[in-house]
């Protein structure tokens, strides 16, 4: 409310700050970085690492930097030899409960405790070893914990509770037995854990990482017998870069040619069936108008978009009375298994069972999705690996490939080719911006009433967004949509989906189409991005997307060539026979406590 | 709805369903069952729609909230510095014979757990145990298998 | 010899509790607080914070709930004050909950009462009934519920014990913002120790000035001791303040006292040698009341153990100064006594109990190293051989 300015010092230099700002905020306003590990710009302050405390002129204590808001006339000094000595102190002890086996360790290199203990020179064993090696649990397809790596610094618990209204992860016990733990220390798998990885995003250590099948696809890849296709979601081809040190940046054409050199097969694209998604779901929605408007049957609207595993599992287990709102289409990653293994292996002449199908994915829910007993539409495992965009990125490093000087390539064909709407399929807001401007198109035969096609009311990082289109002139065939007002709403991250649940569930909103994506910014900010996150680095992800969108030649799903060819060829229209075998699933309700 | 179903829900209508008042409920199945059992916690998080992980981390919290079956009798001798000095350890021993069990552990017939606890506040009595909410300060081996050996002839 | 312990009887003097509220709720807000300031009552839980002025904090917020709390989670080790209080007069202690209440405009009050103490709850119960009652008639709006702990001792620390009553686990918060400011629920909140309360309601009957007469200039008034160890008068004592801890210790050593720790587990220990300079107070050592004597049969390493095991076992467990340093020392001195680190360990050790003491998050991970230093400074020998 009150921008009061207060004025302080910081290393004897004068700054002045809004009311309010903490300490570190001000130290970064004049180009001194202080170190922490329990802050995340994502989360609620904590304060309890202690890494980043300073010394204040005057204080007998050292107040934690990222806990402590400046006061007027304030001295701070962010590395006096007070601070040093307890800083080096506090890293130590994080060091002596820590398994510190980087070498083989998979955040090796990313790890924020390696990085502030190399910047101290510390690790030499200075106390004495109180590391707890319990077993790792790989319970879950999706995400690995190993308590041996936990620094308590709770950014998971936070993340899931504030950002994912989950819960799944608590700080359990107390003293020297103080964990982050789920409920009766279960299995993850056991738990209602939604899988989505934002734990893993914000883990500084390697105590949450994602089940990682590296070694699986690489086998896969030298094993002559198999035929191993590789699809690649929207969002990992603005986010891939960053693995690479070259921030968030569009490099589809860079990606296409690595996954080329580290020998898949055929290099093709999730966006084919993104914009396969469109067709099936935005014929749904048409169909469950008509049977509301025209039949007055009883159907569930809103529909909900079903492309977001993490919010699929939430969903189960938080409202698993709304099922039925979701659209029965499954996501893009397992329309493109089943397809294939199917239409594709007919195309090419290849056996199904010598097939493998490998997916890069902006997320780690997507292995849990894999793993399904009804993701087997093929007659086989649909999607036999998932890899996460920091996988990839780690395959690439390996096979000594240097990222940033190839030269652009394209996806192969068929299965290759998509369009503008599919690629923002990446963002929150995308997948409804592009199944509007298909079915507003097939209603009334013309283009979105957005300049350029750019829906913007649905653009953007606000928690829940909501926008309203009036349709109107339509053709003959879809006259009882006439005058009618499409209400439709955008949620990303999982507390943003539980208040827009919330309010359907008590009436205080009303809408025909929902679009929700589990993770901060939709799969851009996944839980198998690159590491670090925060709102800055999604901004730049989302904006790479729309540049993408843009750059293409067709930006509408129902216009995509190859689409036209499937439904001409193999599938005939949407939610066909063939579609519903293919492309449809159910769902399934779990305990919510 | 099974019986500590009831229990939670008689309890949620005393104390309410809001965040505080999850104390006094883990509290009164507490005294009730002695222990947290898996049925109960997710009874509470029910109740209170929060997470069974929220009410597992915060029961766990509190050494008075087991979350492991415990007996019907909570023996708890306090550990600390003067009653370490006075004798504790003698007086554990003393109830591990007359038990026939370790520290930790539950009598066979479920009447007993016996526990260490830190500091009861009554350093100047010490060795002290609390059964349940009963204080018995300045206890010696022989008082204090005097004093289980009447709750055994109660029930 | 002159006897330089003075005994005092204000906390366990009957009073007509009910003239004394009948005759402050006739006063200002700001009179009353006048005095408690006035007479230099600083809390007795063992912080020291001046009572007056929280009180006058917790005033001066807009706010429109306001909250008095009473910290009888007594579980600093060596400390029973509070508890034989609330046996012996818990009606003055309601009664200070009042008057709290009044002076900083709150209108409803906890007792958050530590889980081993349950065996009060019926007759505190009764009391609080009968109190409803008597404010009812004196037309006074002031309500008082019981809230219980369940075996912790960071809960005493007052952000703790207010997360707990908040439902959740008892992790200290980030200061500031103090409890005054935004305390239960968000809400400006004075928290006071149980003996606090009881001589904020004597100052009220009295005045400021027989308090402020008593004690030092530091350490104003009176104080209730908790006596126990090697000592023939083990119990509970209320002394003038400003007392040397050699009279202490003629007057309640067992004639062969080679140590005293003062202000429970996380207080300090004194050696023989140093009886007669140090004075127990806020001037030299300042105690909750936990005074902890131990004869020369003892071992110093046993009793460093015990503290140690203590906090490692108590310690929130969120911040890394308290959770790992306690385990440290206590593994530390264990390693030194078996020989598997050598006796230098013992001053590496000491510049991680100076990090806990400055770099952690509360009182508990700031005072646990207390009994550490201060017995390895008087008793190293002890510890390494």
């Amino acid at each position: 409310m009150s921008k009061y300015k207060v004025n302080l010092k910081i290393n004897n230099l004068n700054v002045s700050v809004d009311e309010g700002t903490t300490i570190l905020e001000a130290a970064r306003q004049l180009n001194f970085k202080i170190p922490t590990l329990c802050h995340h710009d994502d989360l609620c302050v904590a304060g309890n690492c202690r890494v980043c405390v300073v010394e204040q002129v005057g204080n007998r204590l050292l107040p934690a930097a990222c806990a402590t808001p400046v006061s007027e006339g304030m001295e701070v000094l962010t590395n006096s030899m007070k601070v040093r000595q307890a800083r080096k102190n506090i890293i130590e002890l994080l060091l002596s409960e820590h398994n510190a086996d980087c070498t083989k360790c998979f955040k090796s290199g990313y790890c924020e405790l390696q990085e502030v203990a190399n910047e101290y020179r510390t690790g030499d064993h200075v106390y004495l070893d109180v590391k707890n090696l319990n077993p790792i649990d790989i319970s879950s397809p999706s995400i690995e914990k190993d308590d041996s790596k936990c620094i308590r610094c709770q950014r998971c618990v936070r993340t899931c509770t504030e950002l994912q209204a989950v819960s799944a992860l608590a700080v359990t016990h107390k003293g020297k037995d103080m964990k982050i733990s789920t409920f009766l220390d279960k299995p993850m798998n056991d738990v209602v854990c939604t899988n989505c990885g934002q734990c893993i995003n914000r883990c500084p250590t390697a105590s949450l990482v994602e089940r990682n099948y590296i070694d699986q696809v690489f086998d896969a890849i030298y094993d002559p017998k198999k035929f191993v296709v590789v699809q690649t979601a929207p969002a990992t081809r603005v986010a891939i870069s960053e693995e690479f040190g070259m921030g968030p940046n569009r490099s589809t054409g860079k990606m296409v040619a690595a996954l080329r050199r580290l020998g898949f097969d055929k290099v093709l694209d999730t966006d084919f069936t993104a914009d396969l998604t469109i067709m099936e779901e935005g014929t749904e929605l048409l169909t469950r108008l008509k049977e509301a408007l025209v039949d007055g049957k009883d159907v569930a609207l809103p529909m909900m978009t079903s492309c977001s595993p993490g919010w699929i599992k939430f969903q189960e287990h938080i409202f698993p009375d709304m099922l039925d709102n979701l659209s029965t289409c499954k996501s893009p990653q397992q329309m493109f298994g089943p397809l294939a293994k199917t239409y594709y292996a007919e195309k090419i002449n290849k056996n199904p069972a010598d097939m493998v199908v490998v997916s890069i994915m902006p997320c780690t829910a997507k292995k849990y999705e894999a793993d399904r007993p009804e993701m087997r539409g093929s007659g086989y495992k649909d999607v036999d690996f998932v890899l996460t965009t920091r996988e990839l990125g780690r395959m690439i490093h390996q096979a000594g490939i240097d990222f940033e000087k190839l030269d652009d390539e394209k996806y192969d064909s068929i299965l290759g080719q998509s369009t503008g709407a599919a690629v923002i399929f990446g963002n929150t807001g995308g997948v409804m911006e592009a199944a509007l401007r298909t079915a507003y198109e097939i209603v009334t035969g013309r283009e979105v009433p957005f300049a350029n096609l750019n829906i913007k009311p649905v653009r953007g990082m606000e928690g829940i967004k909501e926008a309203a289109v009036k349709i109107k002139d339509v053709k003959p065939e879809w006259s009882f949509l006439e005058g009618v007002e499409l209400k439709v709403a955008i949620a990303h991250g999982l507390s943003n989906a539980k208040e827009l649940m919330n309010r359907i569930k008590d009436g205080s909103a009303n809408y025909h189409f929902i679009e929700v994506m589990g993770c901060p910014g939709g799969c851009i900010g996944g839980g198998g991005q690159p590491i670090p996150t925060n709102m800055e680095i999604r901004k730049k992800r989302a904006a790479a997307i729309y540049d993408e969108d843009e750059k293409m030649v067709i930006r509408k799903s129902h216009q995509n060539p190859e689409v036209e060819e499937i439904y001409k060829s193999y599938l005939h229209k949407p939610l066909g026979h063939r579609s519903h075998d293919l492309l449809h699933t159910h769902y399934t309700p779990r305990k919510r406590y | 709805m099974t019986n500590i179903e009831e229990l939670v829900k008689q309890q949620a209508e005393v104390h309410g369903t809001t965040r505080e008042s999850l104390m006094p409920i883990l509290q009164a199945v507490i005294r009730s069952e002695r222990f947290l059992s898996e049925d109960a916690m997710v009874a509470i998080a029910r109740e209170l729609d929060i997470s069974t992980a929220d009410v597992f981390g915060t029961a766990s919290f509190y050494t008075f909230m087991d979350t492991t079956p415990k007996g019907k009798n909570i023996i708890r001798v306090c550990k600390t510095i003067t009653c370490h000095m006075k004798g504790k350890d003698a007086v554990i021993g003393a109830l591990e014979d007359l038990l026939k069990i370790k520290l930790g552990e539950n009598t066979s017939d479920g009447k007993f757990s016996l526990l260490q606890a830190n500091c009861l506040g009554w350093c100047h009595k010490g060795p002290v145990m609390l059964i349940n909410d009963e204080v018995h300060p300045e206890v010696t081996p022989e008082s204090a298998v005097e004093v289980i050996q009447g709750y055994l002839k109660q029930k | 010899m002159e006897n330089k312990i003075k005994k005092v009887d204000l906390i366990f003097e009957q009073v007509d509790y009910l003239e004394i509220l009948d005759r402050s709720f006739k006063r200002t807000q700001d009179e009353i607080i006048l005095d408690i300031i006035d007479s230099g009552l600083r809390g007795r839980g063992g912080a020291g914070f001046p009572t007056g002025l929280k009180w006058k904090f917790a005033k001066n917020e807009e706010a429109d709930q306001k909250y008095v709390i009473c910290n009888a989670d007594e579980g600093e080790p060596g400390t029973f004050k509070d508890r034989e209080i609330l046996t012996q007069v818990p009606e003055k202690v309601l009664g200070g909950m009042a008057l709290c209440g009044k002076s900083t405009g709150a209108s409803r009050g906890y007792i958050y009462l530590r889980g081993e103490y349950n065996f009060l709850l019926p007759q505190l119960n009764a009391a609080i009934d009968k109190f409803h009652e008597d404010l009812k008639n004196m037309n006074f709006d002031f309500t008082i519920e019981i809230k219980s702990g369940s075996g912790a001792y960071v809960c005493g620390e007052e952000t703790a014990l207010m997360e707990s009553m908040e439902g959740k686990r008892g992790e200290p918060r980030n200061k500031p913002p103090f409890p005054t400011t935004s305390g239960y629920l968000g809400k400006p909140t004075s928290v006071n120790n149980v003996e606090t309360l009881v001589f904020a309601l004597m100052i009220a009957k009295e005045g400021p000035t027989k308090f402020k007469e008593m004690g030092t200039f530091d350490s104003r008034g009176s104080k209730v001791f908790s006596v126990s160890g090697d000592t023939p008068k083990a119990g509970i004592y209320e002394l003038e303040l400003g007392m040397s801890l050699e009279d202490f210790v003629n007057e309640f050593g067992d004639g062969d006292t080679k140590a005293v720790q003062i202000g429970g587990a996380s207080g300090f220990c004194v050696a023989r040698k140093h009886f007669k300079e140090t004075v127990i107070g806020f001037e030299g050592i300042p105690t909750g009341g936990s005074m902890m004597l131990f004869n020369s049969t003892r071992s110093m390493y046993n009793i460093l153990n015990d503290y140690l095991e203590f906090f490692e076992e108590e310690s929130c467990g969120q911040c890394t100064p308290c959770r790992v340093g306690c385990q440290q020392l206590l593994k530390g001195i264990e390693a030194v006594k078996k020989g598997n680190r050598p006796p230098s360990y013992l001053d590496e050790l000491q510049k991680l109990s100076e990090t806990m003491k400055i770099a952690s998050k509360c009182g508990l991970g700031q005072s646990a190293p207390n009994p550490f230093n201060s017995i390895i400074n008087n008793f190293r020998e002890e510890i390494i051989y």
